[in-house]
């Protein structure tokens, strides 16, 4: 691997139009139209085209505008064929962006002799060929699109700083928004400009599916992160930029593995997103994928940690003469296997369960416990029985799973519900009865 | 179609319905109609909210009382009519009017915590741009007292229970310090406790000279909560003072043809006249 210049600016282009687009995309994915960018990214073509035959130049300025127009027609046209023919959003969405995306496409057929703008460039970028157009910005020779997303990004920065409280309301409440006097709707119109400007910014060297990527994977990553707006909109820039940064090495080392050259950049980088959010969905903290698995297997643990301590002590009320009981017993009348071990150690290591001839017993502890236990699950009975009217030999397995989440204050509130009973509807003595 | 504007404490309507038309009332509709795809679903509305006081607006589902709220506040459309906010249009009153949308109407799991919530009802006075000063920020907390719940300011939206949700909701139009309170359910999806402080706080708001309209569904209660009510369906049916026009004959026009909420109807008055204060269930 040869690391030159080239290299070092395409990953500057990539962080700065990825952070430029991370930025909106915040707003975009938490106003539940992620797919807007997707949209606005493929009309602006149409107006690229529209904007080359009318000034005749490629010039950046009449480009930036024709894209921009089309940008903020995009959503003004999405949002009006949806809301007069009553249509879903994303059905009108999908009418509008392929039609003018298809629209674009025939026009540059048509006008392919004097233009050279190429529909596959249009998609996958030329980020590597991005480091050789130069423009003299304040003195300095810089490569082009180094400087369009550059003032992108600062654009959107400012943008998201000043408006922040706005940003917020409108995007939350719009309707609170509108009362207030805050225009939701400006808020609206002005994010979707800034989101067709971005998008032209980017384009042409990182390519729409990359742009598309950056508008909401890393937002979309980020919301799984954190309940707080600054630290998501934070988070989702550091996501965007680390996506840049590896997906340019993996572009340029990965297929070396395989003895291939170099592949796409920008599909690199898209990727190298995906795989991003694919580690926080997995491993994010609170609303992980594992963190969800781990917390379910952890309950449905300790439920079982409880109907162990339960059904020992049932087992020793009808017979208090059983003594201690062998793990395969527990096993089996739990119709449970290995996880049974682990619950009995993990009662041992609490002391409350006591090692007796070569069985298990309540300790104390673990006797008072169950009583507790037994005695909801009883409650629970009682109450299905004599408020709710269903028949005794109905309510075991809903007091089963109930017994699991009554807190003292709730079998209180049971027992007095209940009519204080002494005995369940199965003529057992409730325990703990004062 | 004729209207009964019974107006509780009220100094007679002028004749001329012009400009001085009721300077003191809250709020006062004239002749407002509003459609939806050209149906219309309110129609000619006519009133005049009488300060200081508890308005129940009544009706049965689709009768149109959101949509009552709704237009008064700019959020849909008028096909017609004119309302006044203490006799100014409502552009020029909006920061003496609170909103408490349906808490379905937003996204529980919007990145924003109980405190930014009620923050946001701040953010007109806070003014565009700016950041959230210290005193804004003390008057949503204690906003959030107010509704018992300064202990959950930090807390993410989403792991609030419902009453709780509807609780800082009514907290954020606390902090807007308001003069006239429209809410929307606020009592739906509640668990009891929350339904009782809710509706001590509102008691509380009325008492210290607020006028709070707010749309309702439990007829059980109507007579133990509201001075004033609304009986809506498409139109004003009925309006004044609860213990006047909440009648069984004007809950039949309002309800009209509905038997199961007839039977409800029926239940709920002769429980009111039996004891009106009678506790209501927490199952």
């Amino acid at each position: 691997m040869i690391w030159t210049f080239l290299d070092t600016w395409i990953v500057i282009i990539g962080v700065l139009s990825a952070v430029a687009c991370a930025l909106l995309g915040n707003y975009l994915v938490l106003r539940k139209m992620s797919m807007m960018g997707d949209a606005i990214s493929h009309t602006v073509l149409p107006g690229l085209v529209a904007a080359f035959l009318i000034s005749g130049t490629r010039d950046v300025f009449p480009m930036f505008v024709g894209a921009v127009v089309i940008g903020v027609l995009t959503a003004l046209l999405v949002q009006t064929i949806s809301r007069i023919g009553n249509i879903e959003e994303g059905a009108s969405m999908g009418v509008i962006f392929t039609s003018l995306f298809a629209v674009g496409l025939i026009m540059i057929r048509q006008t392919a002799d004097d233009i050279d703008l190429d529909p596959s460039c249009v998609l996958y970028g030329a980020i590597e060929m991005a480091p050789l157009i130069t423009v003299d910005f304040l003195g300095m020779e810089l490569p082009r699109a180094a400087v369009s997303s550059g003032v992108m990004l600062l654009v959107n920065v400012l943008f998201i700083l000043l408006f922040f409280k706005e940003l917020k309301i409108s995007s939350f409440d719009p309707a609170l928004a509108t009362t207030l006097g805050i225009n939701s709707t400006l808020m609206h119109y002005l994010l979707m400009t800034l989101v067709a400007a971005t998008t032209v910014a980017a384009f042409e060297s990182v390519g729409s599916i990359l742009v598309i990527a950056m508008l909401i994977v890393p937002a979309a990553a980020a919301h799984l992160l954190t309940d707080r707006l600054w630290l998501m909109i934070l988070l989702s820039a550091v996501i965007a930029a680390a996506s840049a940064i590896t997906g340019h090495l993996a572009a340029i080392i990965v297929p070396g593995w395989f003895g291939l050259g170099d592949t796409s950049t920008a599909g690199m980088m898209a990727t190298s997103a995906g795989l991003i959010f694919v580690g926080v969905f997995l491993a994010a903290p609170r609303y992980g994928f594992l963190s969800r698995v781990l917390s379910r297997a952890r309950l449905s643990q300790r439920i079982l940690r409880e109907d162990v301590l339960a059904m020992l002590y049932r087992r020793a009320e009808l017979d208090p003469d059983s003594g201690a009981a062998t793990l395969a017993e527990i096993r089996r009348l739990l119709h449970e296997n290995w996880r049974v071990g682990l619950a009995v150690k993990a009662l041992s290591r609490k002391r409350m369960l006591a090692r007796n001839d070569g069985g298990w017993q309540l300790s104390p502890a673990g006797e008072a416990e169950a009583c507790n236990l037994v005695r909801s699950h009883r409650l629970w009975e009682s109450w299905l029985v004599s408020e709710l009217g269903l028949r005794p030999d109905h309510v075991h397995r809903t007091a089963e799973r109930l017994e699991h989440v009554t807190d003292s204050s709730m079998q209180e509130e049971l027992f007095k519900a209940a009519g204080s009973p002494d005995q369940d509807p199965h003529d057992r003595k409730i325990p703990g009865n004062l | 179609m004729s209207l009964t504007n019974t107006r509780p404490e009220a100094t007679p309507l002028p004749l001329s319905q012009g400009e001085e038309h009721s300077e003191s009332s809250p709020l006062s509709i004239h002749d407002m109609t509003i459609a939806y795809h050209r149906k219309p679903v309110l129609w000619d509305i006519d009133l005049d909210l009488p300060e200081h006081h508890l308005i129940g607006i009544i009706g049965p589902n689709g009768a149109g009382k959101s949509t009552l709220l709704k237009s008064v506040l700019g959020l849909i459309p008028r096909a017609s009519g004119r309302v006044l906010v203490y006799g100014k249009p409502f552009d020029e009153q909006r920061h003496r009017v609170a909103y408490v949308p349906q808490r379905e109407s937003v996204d529980w799991d919007f990145p924003v915590s109980a405190l930014d919530v009620v923050l946001m009802g701040r953010y007109k006075r806070v003014g565009w741009c700016l950041p959230i000063g210290r005193t804004h920020k003390k008057i949503a907390m204690e906003a959030l007292d107010k509704v018992g719940m300064a202990d959950y300011a930090r807390r993410q939206i989403s792991q609030l229970s419902g009453g709780q949700q509807q609780r800082i909701f009514l907290a954020r139009a606390l902090a807007q310090d308001a003069d006239l309170y429209l809410m929307d359910e606020p009592f739906a999806g509640v668990d009891a406790a929350t339904e009782k402080a809710i509706i001590a706080l509102l008691k509380d708001l009325k008492s210290s000279g607020k006028t709070v309209a707010v749309v309702h569904h439990d007829l059980q209660t109507v007579g133990s909560y509201f001075d004033t009510v609304i009986l809506l369906n498409m139109r004003v049916v009925a309006y004044g003072p609860t213990a006047e026009v909440f009648t069984e004959e004007n809950l039949n026009k309002t309800y009209g043809g509905k038997l199961t909420l007839l039977t409800d109807a029926a239940e709920a008055l002769a429980r009111n006249q039996a004891s009106i204060h009678r506790e209501t269930k927490s199952e």
